[in-house]
């Protein structure tokens, strides 16, 4: 594995206020994000599960620097980047994009593709007239589009289409490190296939390295090479994506994996699904210990008592639960 | 009718047992009149369905699945939809020639209904104990103090503690995976006969989603109910149905028991929605999904060809000329394709 990560984070947190009454008084906190330690390597795809309400998107977005953090640091490319303002801010922001989830919300209704495509490169001072129509037409072949679309508004697409539409926003600027914030979940099986491959292709193809949101734990295993697993604001299992399909270590992994639906009605019919009992607790009042006791079918009494610590049990896997061995 | 059209109206594979079906669908045919001319987004479907059993309808969105049981209910706005044939039999009534009082005394008391989003079928501003006395009121003549008992135990059969003090509750007050069992409670609130689950956990998380799994298996054992449950994903229903219809293009494409269904895929759409879908076991990285190239169609023409045949791999002539029928492949297999996809050769004509 390449020493050097291309992002990284420590200790990350992020509380929002909660406010109430007329004076706007601060009286408690969603806990979105609660101390994270993760690393992205190069031209890889790191996998970030888990159930909304997690806190995967938030981390998505600390990353991207859309949220300022509560505490904890962000580096890209070994720079601290948590504190930059400004120009500076500005001169990161290429590096980094994000696909966002519904691309139905994040395309300006009124705008043609052609100028939501090409509007970084304009605002960025990249390109403008011939240059500018040569770059955007080139970023819709890219993703599979047909330039004369170039002209047309983003009602006239299917969901699939659309989301290619933002996949070549995100590349316009050329950048290193892509969020891709539930890409698919608000696609047709088919067209996901379509957009997952397309995705894979462009990361050989220009080098990107993503982190991957899902909840879709088939998706994940497909794409990812490492997956992180939240729960409640808290990375409870990491690991190389096979290491984690194949021997999870934390109970709530091994119930999220039990859940997952196969088509396969032989196997479906011998499989014992781990159903845990209840929802998950509310962010703003986690429970004490290991936030996933509440519903975990193994806790024991020392689970709700003493916070886990993030330990290393085999080369590359991470776990944070008293119990795993 | 057309002579093709009269061969498409195949019977139906028997169900797990060869009794009277609760609910028989026949030739069902449903259109949307638009500016652009009429949509054509139900043709000819029809299917059995018997006590306790659970039937997997799947297809994309726009395949017509939604509206094939919207059309059952008349719970489409009509105009624009329009009802062009079709018939319904439930306890030997059809529910498409009923007048509308009766139609509303089968929707509340003999066929339940979930739909995919709670927040958007249960109504924000009254009560949760108001939303599910008022069918057993209506329907089954409950007191208010009889129906108040009968909605908390309900409550409590879908997993909601505290039942009782949660009736005075608004929907807002209550988690997604808990509004979605307050619905399942309202649907059952008559003891239906037959439950129609359009994606009742495609909103929900995967650990909610297992729970609302168990329930509905447990309560279709407990009460031999009869459940059409509605997906786009193959992968929902290969642990769940006892038979799955396929749907594409408003027409039943594959037909067949769950265990052939996956084994022996026929249709060539089925067989490529089975290769899009990455698999859990094992893992498919670094391979490319099987996807399936251009759109979903669009449902302007009436159906003279077979709907999937400009997408298709294996299209041919006939295939663009001539619509086929479901067709047995073996006893409880049922295909409507002019090509033989196990083979790699056309069907004999």
């Amino acid at each position: 594995m390449p020493p050097e990560p291309l992002v990284a984070v420590e200790n990350l947190t992020k509380h929002f206020p909660i406010m109430r009454g007329v004076l706007r008084r601060k009286v408690g906190s969603v806990r979105a994000v609660d101390g994270l330690d993760f690393a992205i390597h190069p031209r890889e795809t790191l996998g970030l599960v888990g159930e909304s309400g997690c806190g995967k998107s938030t981390v998505g977005r600390i990353i991207l620097r859309l949220y300022p953090p509560t505490a904890g640091r962000v580096t890209f490319r070994g720079e601290d980047i948590t504190a930059l303002q400004g120009e500076a801010l500005r001169r990161l922001r290429p590096h980094m994009q994000m696909i966002f989830q519904d691309p139905q919300d994040s395309l300006n209704p009124r705008m043609t593709v052609g100028s939501i495509v090409g509007e970084p490169l304009r605002e960025h001072g990249e390109a403008a007239g011939a240059a500018l129509r040569e770059r955007v037409e080139a970023l819709l072949e890219a993703v599979g589009l047909d330039p004369a679309f170039a002209n047309r508004y983003p009602h006239e697409f299917s969901g699939g289409q659309r989301q290619r539409i933002g996949v070549a926003r995100a590349l316009a600027l050329k950048p290193e490190f892509i969020v891709c914030d539930e890409p698919i979940a608000a696609l047709d099986v088919s067209i996901q296939a379509q957009v997952v491959n397309l995705l894979k292709e462009l990361q050989e193809r220009f080098g990107l390295t993503y982190l991957f949101i899902s909840h879709d734990l088939r998706m994940v295993r497909h794409v990812a090479d490492r997956v992180a697993v939240m729960y409640l604001g808290k990375i409870v299992e990491l690991a190389e994506s096979d290491a984690l399909y194949e021997e999870p270590l934390h109970p709530y992994t091994r119930a999220l994996l039990s859940a997952v639906p196969t088509h396969d009605p032989e196997r479906e019919a011998r499989r014992k699904r781990i159903i845990l009992e209840g929802d998950v607790p509310s962010p703003a009042a986690p429970p004490p210990g290991c936030r996933f006791s509440t519903r975990c079918p193994v806790a024991e009494p020392e689970c709700s008592q003493r916070a886990p610590e993030w330990r290393t049990l085999r080369r590359g896997h991470q776990v944070a639960c008293h119990l795993a061995e | 009718m057309t002579a093709a059209e009269e061969d498409r109206q195949v019977e139906p594979v028997a169900g797990p047992a060869s009794r009277q079906p609760v609910l028989s669908v026949r030739d069902l045919r449903t259109r949307f009149r638009t500016p652009d001319g009429a949509v054509h987004a139900v043709n000819g479907i029809g299917f059995d369905l018997h006590e306790g059993e659970l039937l997997g309808v799947v297809g994309e969105s726009g395949s017509g699945k939604s509206v094939t049981m919207l059309s059952l209910l008349k719970l489409l706005p009509m105009p624009p939809a329009e009802i062009v044939s079709g018939q319904a039999l439930l306890d030997g009534e059809d529910l498409l020639a009923l007048d509308p009082a009766r139609l509303r005394h089968v929707r509340g008391a003999k066929v339940g209904f979930i739909f995919q989003d709670p927040m958007a079928s249960l109504n924000p501003v009254l009560s949760v104990g108001y939303q599910l006395t008022e069918p057993l009121r209506t329907h089954l003549g409950l007191s208010r103090r009889a129906a108040r008992r009968r909605a908390a135990a309900l409550l409590e059969g879908v997993g909601i503690p505290a039942a009782d003090s949660r009736l005075g509750d608004f929907p807002h007050q209550f988690s997604g995976g808990m509004r979605q069992r307050v619905m399942i409670a309202m649907a059952l609130a008559c003891d239906p006969k037959v439950l129609i689950a359009d994606e009742p956990t495609t909103a929900l998380d995967a650990t909610i989603q297992a729970q609302i799994l168990d329930l509905l298996q447990r309560l279709r054992r407990e009460r031999g109910m009869a459940i059409v449950w509605i997906t786009h994903d193959l992968g929902v229903v290969a642990g769940l149905a006892d038979r799955v219809m396929v749907m594409y293009g408003g027409q039943a494409v594959e037909r067949a028991d769950v265990r052939s269904l996956y084994a022996r895929p026929q249709h060539p759409y089925t067989r490529s929605l089975l290769r899009a879908l990455p698999k859990i076991e094992g893992g498919s990285r670094g391979e490319r999904l099987a996807s399936i190239p251009g759109q979903p169609p669009t449902l302007v023409r009436a159906p003279d060809a077979c709907p999937f045949a400009p997408r298709c791999a294996h299209a041919f002539a006939r295939c663009h000329a001539e619509n086929p029928a479901l067709a047995a492949v073996t006893e409880s297999h049922e295909v409507a394709c002019w090509y033989d996809a196990e083979a790699g050769v056309p069907r004999a004509a």
